[in-house]
């Protein structure tokens, strides 16, 4: 490890018995909920015990220290440097005299209103948010999230109170125009969209990005509907999009927590800017003017072996001090995609998703989550339900959807339309109120605002 | 069950999709049948993450072709999920069993995430790809168990081969679960990494076939051995599977399921 920070040892007893951590990584890691991604980088705490006495240590622990002492070099990481150089020691004021513990005690108290978490946000470092989300149990975690709002907005506006946004994912294994055009549809009879109609593309090609975007575009054009849409290719590939003026609303890439996992994305800070600069200058967007579109997810930074030794939770969080920077209209974490071999269970995958609704939000991103799981991972779609529903209560800004929770092109099972539109009635969340109000004109609402059963007259008339 | 909206204005648009669209609505809910439907593949890519190769089988079906067994640093499924580094070592006892030999090619055929997999295509793509390639000498066949691709770099090097094949099961999708895959690596040896690789995927009965997998394979081979490397040195766009659409999966292997 380059550069490696000279960092003091940390030392308590507890229930009689003495731990050390060698440093604040350690300490880090060790404070860390079990997961299996620790454990595979070998930074897991070794039992309980040693976790919960990482907590102690970490609880009085000041927060000023991680403005003091760096996990990952300043000198050879730029993400270190963004995440220092940005820092807004005005807004961090208010907590700047409280330990991790007494941050945590702050966040739940009735001071920590929404504008003071909203104004508070560009003075908190990821290793704080961190720190402070690793002595919060998953009720605490959906408190505080409840509590802050991040609005973002491009034809659609998102993150409002009482909203819940949705990707509409309609990715097919070949990209069939059709085929993708089809599960289109099917979203927008249930209300979908709102957040985005966000593509993976099957095929890596300038050219048939450029072509997913313009049939996109025509979708849009043809029936009106105030929505943003994105195919999530590199951001090299949407610059040259954009150079041959494909009709390109948002940026996308995957980012990660230090610079040596962003270059094994392909991407650097530089690369992301000329990005947002490239479709800031389209001007597409009607009712904002947020350009970017980021997926993340626990364990990405490990899985390219760039992870400094920092535990895989932290390192999500930097990822989201990369993704604030580019003032992205959507954030989400890929939670359950990544693999058991990083979360192991449904427990991890839904401890994780609340983590990283809740670090988002603090520091103040427009959060959203992929509640999903692949087929090797301890956990189904009764695991999908708990998980969308805390989210939904923690006020997520928008999830991703499926048909029938059935992701054919990436092979991994998400949410459903059906999901989504059930929590929206059961928990009286609305889409985003431009997409709403399409709904409305399409009559695709009933008396209530509910989006009922259609009848076959209009799928006829949608589908014609 | 409510999933009786006739006539069906999806019937032009199931055709174009995979995708499960149209599934109808019992109030906000899935319909019975969607719901059972699902869960019935679901529990078949399960099934398929956490059943065992069938390797007695698959040696009587090799045969006249020689195979040996050898296993993974790995103990149980479990751990070989949480633990791809195990599932990419050889067991060092096991190390002793690999004939050093000067052989053209070593096949390995490695469980990975599915058994059925392995079971049911992979002695055939053996012997397609070998019948296509007349005077190659082969090592014995290779039966790794918990094993992951890398395994086939230590296997290759142990064996003395100049190339080594790995035939795994990916992991499983709901409308999939017996999906083999292959990896070709020139001069296999510990920490070669995954861009000195060439890969087909998707061999199954709706996918690639085993004929074409096979063509494309030996191929590749002659390919490798006269340009005398494999991975982005090899890489010919009609022939290269497509970039990882989502490249969050893990350890930059396709879709993590390595």
């Amino acid at each position: 490890m380059l550069g490696k920070p000279r960092m003091p040892a940390y030392r308590i007893t507890l229930n009689a018995r003495t731990w050390v951590f060698e440093d604040l990584r350690a300490l880090m890691a060790c404070a860390s909920p079990r997961r299996s991604g620790d454990e595979l980088a070998g930074l897991a705490a070794q039992g309980d015990e040693q976790r919960v006495a990482a907590r102690h240590v970490l609880a009085d622990l000041p927060l000023r220290v991680f403005l003091e002492q760096p996990l990952v070099p300043y000198e050879t990481d730029e993400v270190t440097r963004l995440i220092l150089d940005t820092h807004a020691a005005a807004a961090f004021a208010p907590v700047a005299g409280f330990s991790v513990g007494q941050f945590r005690d702050w966040l739940l108290s009735y001071a920590a209103t929404t504008e003071a978490l909203a104004a508070l946000a560009p003075g908190l470092t990821p290793e704080m948010v961190a720190a402070v989300s690793k002595l919060m149990r998953n009720q605490d975690l959906i408190a505080v999230a409840a509590k802050c709002r991040v609005v973002t907005a491009f034809r659609t506006t998102l993150g409002l109170p009482g909203r819940l946004a949705c990707r509409l994912q309609p990715n097919h294994p070949t990209d069939d125009p059709l085929g993708i055009a089809a599960s289109i549809l099917d979203g927008l009879l249930f209300g979908m969209g709102d957040a985005v109609i966000g593509i993976n593309p099957a095929s890596d090609s300038v050219p048939d990005t450029i072509r997913l975007l313009q049939m996109l575009d025509e979708l849009r054009l043809r029936y009106d509907i105030p929505m943003q849409s994105c195919v999530l290719a590199h951001v090299t590939n949407s610059l040259r999009a954009i150079e041959r003026g494909a009709p390109l609303d948002l940026v996308f890439q995957s980012v990660a927590g230090s610079e040596a996992a962003n270059r094994g994305f392909g991407v650097d800070l530089a690369l992301l800017r000329e990005g947002m600069d490239a479709a800031q200058s389209l001007k597409r967007g009607t009712v904002g003017g947020n350009v970017m579109y980021f997926e993340t997810g626990q364990g990405s930074a490990l899985s390219a072996n760039a992870h400094h030794g920092v535990d895989q939770q932290t390192m999500e969080v930097r990822a989201y001090a990369v993704a604030r920077e580019f003032s992205p209209l959507l954030v989400n974490t890929v939670v359950g995609f990544i693999g058991p071999e990083y979360l192991y269970d449904s427990k991890q995958i839904i401890r994780a998703g609340l983590e990283d609704h809740c670090c988002g939000k603090l520091m103040g991103l427009p959060m959203g989550v992929d509640v999903c799981y692949t087929n090797h991972a301890e956990a189904d779609q009764d695991d999908m339900d708990t998980l969308m529903t805390l989210l939904a209560n923690a006020g997520v800004n928008f999830v991703i959807a499926v048909p029938g929770a059935d992701d054919v092109m990436l092979g991994y099972q998400s949410l459903s339309w059906h999901d989504v539109l059930g929590l929206r009635h059961l928990l009286e969340l609305r889409p985003a109120p431009e997409f709403e109000a399409w709904l409305q004109r399409m009559e695709l609402l009933d008396a209530q605002g509910r989006l009922a059963p259609p009848d076959a007259g209009l799928m006829q008339r949608m589908l014609a | 069950m409510t999933d009786d909206i006739a006539p069906d204005p999806y019937a032009r648009l199931r055709a174009a999709t995979p995708a499960r669209i149209g599934l109808g609505r019992s109030g906000d809910g899935l319909p019975t049948r969607a719901v059972l439907e699902f869960q019935a593949a679901h529990s078949r890519a399960r099934d398929a993450v956490h059943g065992r190769a069938d390797f007695d089988t698959l040696a009587a079906a090799l045969a006249p072709l020689p195979s040996l067994r050898v296993r993974s640093r790995v103990e149980d499924r479990a751990q070989y999920l949480r633990r791809p580094d195990l599932g990419r070592r050889l067991r060092e006892s096991d190390l002793a069993l690999l004939p050093r030999g000067d052989w053209d090619l070593a096949f390995v055929i490695a469980d990975g995430l599915s058994a059925e997999a392995v079971n049911r295509h992979a002695a055939a793509l053996v012997h397609e790809t070998l019948h296509r390639l007349p005077g190659w000498r082969a090592a014995p066949v290779v039966l790794a168990e918990q094993a992951r691709v890398a395994l086939g770099d230590e296997v290759g090097e142990a064996l003395g081969a100049r190339l080594v094949a790995v035939l795994v099961g990916e992991r499983p999708g709901l409308s999939v679960a017996d999906s083999l895959g292959v990896y070709l690596t020139w001069e296999p040896r510990a920490g070669r990494a995954d861009s000195e690789r060439n890969c087909i995927s998707n061999i199954h009965a709706n996918g690639l076939s085993v004929a074409r997998a096979a063509d494309t394979l030996a191929w590749l081979l002659d390919e490798a051995q006269s340009r005398r490397v494999t991975g982005v040195g090899l890489k010919l766009e009609a022939l290269s599977p497509p970039e990882s659409p989502r490249p969050l999966a893990g350890e930059g292997e396709g879709r993590g399921f390595l």
